[in-house]
């Protein structure tokens, strides 16, 4: 297996001389996920960013498939790569139809194929075509939403996935179904994700390694179970900061 | 009544089109200005006020007075239809270029990240998503502007470039009545349709707000 995403010694410093990310070195082999955890404003979304060049990195490189980001053309680069956010990712005046063939609308592909493939993936992501395809976001529920804003972001099938939060928005059921279901459609489709959460139990659950970001370095590169059993101070106290929240809840309820 | 239709029903029709036609071309010049300054200015934001600006104080001009003002201009002045054309299409610029501008500056900045995000063109982004979503907008200073336009180009009467003020204006001179309604009404008919036919068009590009999900 190669690295399919690699950040080497990358540092992104905002213009008032705030590191955001300190030299960050990390691989993602092909077809596996990688989960990057870490509290908020651990500089985890900006990572993520990097990649696709929303944000430009100050310093060190990002390798898809080997290659340089830097060196290959913008527009090409971005719709070879898939992005879901949290909610409002999709466009209020397109049906969930036009929106995932999006990409391949730009690319100038007939309208015919650009429906089929529109269709197919909604049947991927467990809405059906018939029912779904011609509604607006604002006829959608927010777990049917972020449905179509994956099938979207895997229109013009690209190996690399990026995710950010995609279920933050989520009630507690809607999100274990969509976790359920993404988990089953990245073990078929094969793709290499990287995801961005704070939600160590979602880490667990999709994660074939698991990054913990803290200050926008990377203490942790781990396996889940590993992970889990791990020594180092700032990955068990994440672990129990995390298992305290539930328990707080449990004792709470009784 | 009848008598007095048929003795003017036939002018008020031509003055009625003369209306349309100073309002319609007055109206396809400031689009062809506004909407594309509008745009420029939403990549240009620190040129966004004294520019509106400008376009404010064109509004504030009195409007017997901006007639005025351009009669004695050559070329402009030869032909009265061009100094109303001009006077109206200067009235009509600042609330389509405040609303395209506004319209655009307006869009959930997240939706045009993630149309970055997805790999689309700068025109592909204005076109499939900007344009789209600022419509409505764009449309509604349409609206107000045209409406503005149509009761203001009675006045282009008085440089003598036609249009329905003519009646009104003939009406006051002469006391009649009759005449200045005569004048008058078909302007209010005509202002209260136009309202009414862009007001359509404007919700037909409303777009609706995920918030007001079932």
């Amino acid at each position: 297996m190669s690295a399919a995403i690699e950040f080497r010694e990358l540092s992104f410093t905002l213009p008032q001389g705030r590191p955001l990310l300190d030299r960050i070195s990390l691989a993602g082999d092909e077809g596996t996920t990688t989960v990057v955890l870490g509290r908020s404003g651990s500089g985890k979304t900006t990572l993520l960013r990097t990649v696709n060049r929303m944000v430009e990195a100050t310093s060190g490189t990002v390798l898809v498939n080997g290659k340089d980001v830097r060196t290959t053309d913008l527009i090409t680069l971005r719709r070879g790569i898939g992005y879901v956010i949290q909610e409002t990712g999709l466009f209020p005046h397109m049906t969930a139809e036009r929106d995932v063939g999006l990409v391949l609308e730009a690319e100038g592909r007939p309208k015919e194929k650009r429906l089929r493939r529109s269709h197919e993936l909604l049947e991927a992501v467990g809405l059906d075509p018939g029912r779904f395809a011609r509604r607006y976001p604002h006829q959608l529920s927010g777990g049917q939403r972020q449905r179509v804003g994956l099938a979207r972001a895997l229109a013009a099938d690209p190996p690399l996935l990026l995710m950010d939060e995609p279920f933050g928005a989520l009630d507690p059921l809607t999100r274990a179904e969509m976790q359920d279901m993404l988990r089953g459609l990245l073990r078929r489709l094969r793709k290499t994700v990287l995801l961005v959460t704070h939600d160590l139990d979602e880490a667990l659950l999709l994660g074939d390694r698991i990054v913990l970001l803290e200050a926008g370095r990377v203490v942790a590169h781990l396996e889940p179970d590993a992970f889990l059993q791990s020594q180092e101070a700032a990955v068990s106290q994440y672990v129990q900061a995390f298992h305290r929240g539930e328990h707080r809840a449990a004792e709470e309820r009784r | 009544m009848s008598g007095f239709l048929s003795q003017y029903g036939g002018e008020i029709g031509i003055l009625t089109l003369e209306h349309l036609w100073l309002t319609g071309a007055a109206m396809l010049w400031a689009t062809a200005i506004a909407v594309p300054a509008g745009v420029w200015l939403t990549r240009r934001p620190r040129w966004a006020k004294p520019v509106i600006g400008i376009a404010n104080v064109l509004q504030t001009i009195p409007s017997l007075a901006m007639f005025g003002f351009l009669l004695p201009l050559p070329w402009l002045g030869e032909r009265a239809a061009r100094v109303a054309i001009v006077a109206l299409t200067a009235y009509a610029l600042l609330p389509i270029l405040r609303n395209t501008y506004a319209g655009i500056q307006g869009i959930d900045r997240s939706l045009i990240e993630v149309a970055r995000a997805l790999g689309l063109t700068g025109m592909q982004r204005f076109f499939k998503v900007e344009l789209p979503l600022a419509a409505s907008f764009i449309l509604a200073g349409l609206r107000t502007a045209t409406v503005t336009c149509v009761g203001i180009a009675t006045i282009a009467a008085a440089v003598g470039a036609g249009g329905l003020g003519e009646l009104i204006f003939r009406g006051v001179a002469s006391i009649d009545n009759r005449l200045i309604l005569a004048g008058a009404i078909p302007a209010a008919l005509l202002a209260l349709a136009v309202d009414g036919a862009l007001g359509l068009l404007e919700r037909w590009f409303r777009v609706p707000t995920i918030q007001a999900a079932p």
